[in-house]
C-alpha cells in the first residue's frame, strides 16, 4: 500500500484569517505539520492560540464562513483545500471524523442517538440499507462501551449522561471507519473520572483500528498521556514541536517553559504566601492561620429543589466550619452540590434545613431585610467573568455597586475607593470608565474580585473562579487571591472541580459527592493519604504531566 | 397524560369564565341604554321601561351574571309574550335586538369564520415558512433582500387595501373568480373553495409576512447551533441539514404563534369578513357591540377565548411531540 508511505495529514503553510471590523484577524499564521498514519499528535495552546481553528481546517470547516484559508491541507490522500463540495463531504466523516467539546449541544436533541449515527453512516455508505445502518450504529455504540446498546440507541441525547454522550459522539466518528480522528477538547466538559475513561477509550480504539489522532486541548496533562507528539501553538504559530516527553521534560522555548510552570500540579504541595515577617515558608495546617475562631459554621445544612415527588436534594446534611483567614477548598464532580453549598454559605440561597451561623449568629433563616447587615461581610466571586458583569455598565460602576448599596460613603469617596481596589487587583485605576468587553477573561475575573472586595468582606466564596481561564492567567489569579488573603486576613471558600488548582490554594479540603461530604481534612493529608475510596479514585483520575502518572 | 389534559381543560374553563365576567362588568358600567336601542327610536319611556323589565336589565350585576351562567350550564326558559321559549344548554341567552337565540346565531355564523381561519392558516404557514426558509438559506443574497422587502410590504398593507386590490384584479378586471359570496361547504364544496379563495389569500398573505420573518430568524439561529456543525462535519449535505435537523427546532416558535393567531381569528377577522361579505362571527361582533347586545357580545368573547385556549393546548401537545424533552405535566 503506497498510500501508507505518505503522511496521513500534511499541512503546509496554513493560514486562516477572519476579516473583522478592526482589520483581518490571523487566527492561524503559517502553520505546518505532518502526522504519520496511525500517529497521534496533540495541538496544545491557550485560548486564542488558533489550535481549534487549525483543527477545523483539516475538515475544510471554514468553507462558507467568510474565513480566508491559504496554504495546503492534505488528509488521507485528499487535497482538502482544493476539493469540491462533493469530495469534501466524502472527507468529512469518511476519511477524517471530528469529535467536539460539548457532547450535549453537539448532538441533535430531537432525534434518537442511533438514528443520528445511522444517518452519518448512510451518507458515506450510500448502498447501506436503513436496517444495515441501524445495526452499524448499535455495533459502534457497543464498541465505545454503551451498555445495552441496542436499546440505548433509541434514547435521545438528554437521556444520556455527559460521559455517555461523548462516547456516542466517538461512536459516530467510528461509524464510517475513518483513518483520522480529530478531537477538539473532547474531555474539557467532563468530570475528571469520566475524562480518564474517555481518554482510555481513545487509546484503545487507536490501538485496535490503527487510526491517527489529532487531539486539540488546553490541558497539557491530557495531552501527556494520550499522544506521541506535541505541537505547542501561540498566536497562530507553532512555538515548539517534538516527541511529547522531550517537549514536556526539556522544552526548548521559553513560552513552553512558562506554560509548564503555570500548570497546577496535584502532586505538589502548595507554596504558602506569608507576610515578610512571618515564619513558616511552606507546609500544612501547622503553618496555617493563627486566628482559630470559627467565622462561619454550617451544621447539617440541607437544600432541596422542587417539591413532592420531583424534589431533588442538592445538599444533604453538610457540616462545615470556616475560620477567619483560612482557605477551605471544596472539590467534587458535577452534581455533587458544591455550588449549591457555596451559594447557601453567603445566603444567596436559603437552606431548606440545618443551621448556618456567622460569628455566632444564626443567619440561615434570616429574611432579606435582616440579612442586609451581613451582606457586605459575605461576598462571592463567580465562575463566568463574562456573564457575571453587566455588559452595559462600566467596570467602575459595577465595583461601586456594593459600596453604594451599603450607603456609607459619599460619591467622591466611592470613586476613590474603586480606583484603589482596581489597583489592588492589578488593574489600571484609570480603567474606571471602561466596559467589560474591553478586558480579557483574566482581567474580568480581577474586576469580579475587586467587586467582591469592595465592601470589605471577611469571607469570600469563590465558585470556580479560574476554571474559565487559561493556565497562565489561572496562576496569576490564584496568586492574587493568595496575596489578598495574606494582606487582608480574608477567609476563602474555594469551590472547583480541578483538584490541582484547589491544592494550590487550600489549607483544608472538603470532598463532596451526591450532596454530602465524603472526606474532610488538612489539604496535604487528604491529597497524600486519601482515606475515602471516592477521593482515591478522583485523585487517581487526574492526568499527570510526569511520565509515571502518564504511563499508569 | 390524562391528568395533564384534565388540568389544561380546567384551566381553559377558568380563563373563559374570567373573560365572560370581565365583559359583563364592562358592559354594566359602560354608558348607553340597551333597552332604548333594542326598542327603537320611536319608543316612549313607558315602552322602554317594559323592554328593560323584559330583558331583566334592572337586576343587579351579580344576578344577571348568575342567570347567564345558569343558561350556559343548564339551559333556560324565556317568556315571549304568552308562549314560553325554551333554550337548551349551552344557552347564551336571547339577543336583545330580535329575541333570537344567541346559540343559534353563533352556530349559523361559525362555519364561515372557521372556513376562513383554517384556509388562511394553511396559506400563511405555506407562504410564511416557505419564504422564511428560502431567505434563511439564501442569506446575504439578492433573493433575501427582495423577500425581506416583500414581507415588509405585506405586513404594512392593511387587508382592506390588499383585499380591494385582489377583488379588483381577479374579479373585476381579469374575471377569473366570481365576486365572493359565501357558499357553505356542506352545500357545494367546489363553490365553497372558489368563493373562499380570495379571503384566504388576503388574510393569509397579511399574516404570512410575520411568519416569514419568524421562520427566517429561528432557522438561522438553529443553523448556528453546535449539533448542526456536527452533521456538517460529517459530510451531511446542506439540504438534509435543514430538512432533518434544523427545521424541527426552528418551527417551535412558529407553532406557538400559529396557535395564538388561529384562535384570535374567531372573532377578530372583522375586516376580512366585512371586505368579502362573509357572514362570520366578526361581523356579528361589530353589530352587537354597536347595539350593546350583551348576550351576543359575551357569547362571541367566550367562543374566541375558547378557541385561543384550545389552540394553545394543541400547540403544547405538538411541541411535546416534536421535542421529546418536553414533558406534559
Amino acid at each position: 500500500m503506497t498510500a501508507d508511505l505518505q503522511p496521513l495529514v500534511s499541512v503546509t503553510d496554513l493560514s486562516v484569517a477572519f476579516p473583522s471590523e478592526g482589520g483581518v484577524v490571523r487566527a492561524v499564521d503559517g502553520l505546518s505539520f505532518e502526522l504519520a498514519p496511525g500517529g497521534a499528535l496533540a495541538i496544545v495552546g491557550e485560548s486564542g492560540s488558533g489550535k481549534s481553528t487549525a483543527a477545523y481546517a483539516l475538515l475544510g470547516l471554514h468553507r462558507g464562513t467568510g474565513a480566508e484559508v491559504t496554504g495546503s491541507v492534505r488528509v488521507a490522500g485528499h487535497d482538502v483545500s482544493a476539493a469540491d463540495d462533493a469530495e469534501l463531504r466524502r472527507v468529512r466523516g469518511g476519511a477524517a471524523a471530528m469529535v467536539f467539546q460539548d457532547p450535549l449541544s453537539s448532538l441533535d436533541p430531537y432525534q434518537a442517538i442511533g438514528d443520528q449515527i445511522a444517518e452519518v453512516h448512510r451518507v458515506h455508505r450510500p448502498g447501506a440499507s436503513r436496517r444495515d445502518a441501524r445495526a452499524r450504529a448499535v455495533e459502534v455504540l457497543g464498541r465505545v462501551g454503551i451498555p445495552d446498546a441496542a436499546r440505548r440507541a433509541r434514547s435521545r441525547p438528554h437521556e444520556f449522561s455527559g460521559g455517555m454522550r461523548q462516547r456516542a459522539l466517538i461512536a459516530m466518528a467510528l461509524a464510517c471507519e475513518p483513518r483520522l480522528l480529530v478531537a477538539d477538547e473532547p474531555t474539557t466538559a467532563l468530570d475528571v473520572t469520566v475524562q480518564a475513561q474517555i481518554l482510555d477509550l481513545l487509546r484503545e480504539l487507536r490501538a485496535e483500528t490503527g487510526m491517527g489522532l489529532i487531539l486539540v486541548t488546553h490541558d497539557l496533562g491530557v495531552a501527556a498521556g494520550s499522544v506521541d507528539d506535541l505541537l505547542v501553538m501561540k498566536d497562530g504559530r507553532a512555538v515548539e514541536r517534538g516527541p511529547v516527553r522531550t517537549v514536556l521534560d526539556a522544552p526548548d522555548e521559553t513560552y513552553t517553559r512558562d506554560l509548564l510552570a503555570a500548570v497546577p500540579r496535584v502532586n505538589v504541595r502548595r507554596t504558602v504566601l506569608r507576610k515578610p515577617t512571618g515564619v513558616g515558608s511552606s507546609g500544612g495546617p501547622s503553618g496555617g492561620p493563627s486566628d482559630n475562631t470559627a467565622l462561619l459554621e454550617a451544621t447539617g445544612l440541607r437544600r432541596e429543589f422542587g417539591r413532592g415527588k420531583r424534589a431533588v436534594t442538592a445538599v444533604d446534611g453538610v457540616s462545615l466550619t470556616v475560620r477567619a483567614g483560612e482557605t477551605v477548598g471544596v472539590v467534587g464532580e458535577s452534581g455533587s452540590g458544591k455550588t449549591t453549598l457555596g451559594r447557601m454559605l453567603v445566603r444567596l440561597l436559603e437552606p431548606t434545613g440545618g443551621e448556618l451561623r456567622y460569628r455566632g449568629r444564626d443567619i440561615g433563616t434570616l429574611r432579606e431585610r435582616e440579612l442586609r447587615a451581613f451582606r457586605s461581610e459575605l461576598q462571592m466571586v463567580f465562575q463566568d467573568p463574562v456573564s457575571s458583569l453587566n455588559p452595559r455598565r462600566s467596570i467602575g460602576e459595577s465595583i461601586a455597586d456594593p459600596l453604594r448599596a451599603a450607603g456609607k460613603l459619599g460619591d467622591a469617596e466611592i470613586v476613590a475607593r474603586v480606583r484603589e481596589l482596581l489597583e489592588r487587583v492589578g488593574l489600571d485605576p484609570g480603567a474606571y470608565h471602561r466596559y467589560p468587553h474591553e478586558f480579557s477573561g483574566g482581567q474580568r475575573q480581577r474586576v469580579g474580585i475587586a467587586r467582591a472586595l469592595a465592601p470589605e468582606p471577611r469571607l469570600i466564596v469563590c465558585d470556580e473562579p479560574v476554571s474559565a481561564l487559561d493556565v497562565t492567567t489561572q496562576a496569576q489569579v490564584v496568586r492574587l487571591l493568595g496575596e489578598l488573603q495574606r494582606d487582608l486576613g480574608l477567609a476563602l471558600v474555594f469551590i472547583a472541580h480541578d483538584l490541582a488548582v484547589v491544592r494550590q490554594v487550600s489549607d483544608r479540603l472538603v470532598v463532596m459527592r451526591g450532596g454530602r461530604i465524603v472526606e474532610e481534612g488538612p489539604a496535604d493529608s487528604v491529597y497524600e493519604q486519601p482515606r475515602d475510596p471516592y477521593t482515591q479514585g478522583l485523585l487517581a483520575a487526574v492526568p499527570l504531566l510526569e511520565p509515571a502518572g502518564a504511563a499508569a | 397524560m390524562t391528568t395533564y389534559f384534565l388540568r389544561r381543560a380546567l384551566g381553559a374553563v377558568a380563563v373563559v369564565l374570567v373573560l365572560s365576567a370581565v365583559v359583563y362588568v364592562t358592559f354594566y358600567v359602560a354608558p348607553g341604554d340597551p333597552a332604548r336601542l333594542a326598542c327603537g327610536p320611536r319608543c316612549n319611556p313607558e315602552q322602554i321601561r317594559q323592554v328593560r323589565e323584559q330583558l331583566a336589565l334592572d337586576d343587579p350585576l351579580l344576578v344577571q351574571y348568575w342567570h347567564f351562567l345558569q343558561g350556559v350550564f343548564t339551559g333556560q326558559d324565556y317568556s315571549a309574550g304568552t308562549a314560553v321559549l325554551h333554550c337548551d344548554a349551552p344557552c347564551f341567552g336571547l339577543s336583545y335586538q330580535n329575541n333570537q337565540q344567541v346559540t343559534d346565531m353563533l352556530v349559523e355564523r361559525l362555519p364561515a369564520t372557521a372556513s376562513l381561519a383554517v384556509g388562511a392558516m394553511v396559506v400563511w404557514l405555506a407562504v410564511g415558512i416557505g419564504t422564511g426558509l428560502l431567505s434563511a438559506l439564501r442569506r446575504g443574497g439578492a433573493t433575501e433582500r427582495v423577500l425581506t422587502w416583500l414581507t415588509l410590504a405585506g405586513t404594512a398593507t392593511p387587508v382592506f387595501i390588499s383585499g380591494l386590490v385582489l377583488l379588483m384584479v381577479f374579479c373585476a378586471y381579469l374575471e377569473w373568480l366570481p365576486f365572493p359570496s359565501y357558499v357553505p361547504l356542506t352545500e357545494d364544496p367546489e363553490q365553497w373553495a372558489w368563493n373562499m379563495l380570495l379571503p384566504w389569500v388576503a388574510l393569509g398573505l397579511l399574516e404570512s409576512a410575520k411568519y416569514a420573518r419568524l421562520t427566517r430568524s429561528s432557522t438561522l439561529e438553529t443553523l448556528a447551533e453546535d449539533h448542526i456543525r456536527t452533521f456538517r462535519a460529517y459530510g451531511v449535505p446542506e439540504r438534509s441539514l435543514v430538512a432533518r435537523h434544523a427545521l424541527r427546532g426552528a418551527l417551535a416558535p412558529v407553532i406557538a404563534l400559529t396557535a395564538a393567531d388561529f384562535g384570535s381569528i374567531f372573532g377578530g377577522a372583522v375586516l376580512t369578513e366585512m371586505m368579502f361579505g362573509l357572514p362570520g362571527i366578526g361581523q356579528l361582533l361589530v353589530r352587537s357591540t354597536q347595539t350593546i347586545d350583551l348576550p351576543v357580545v359575551v357569547a362571541v368573547v367566550v367562543i374566541t377565548g375558547a378557541a385561543v385556549v384550545i389552540a394553545n393546548i394543541v400547540a403544547d401537545v405538538l411541541y411535546a411531540v416534536a421535542d421529546r424533552r418536553v414533558a406534559l405535566r
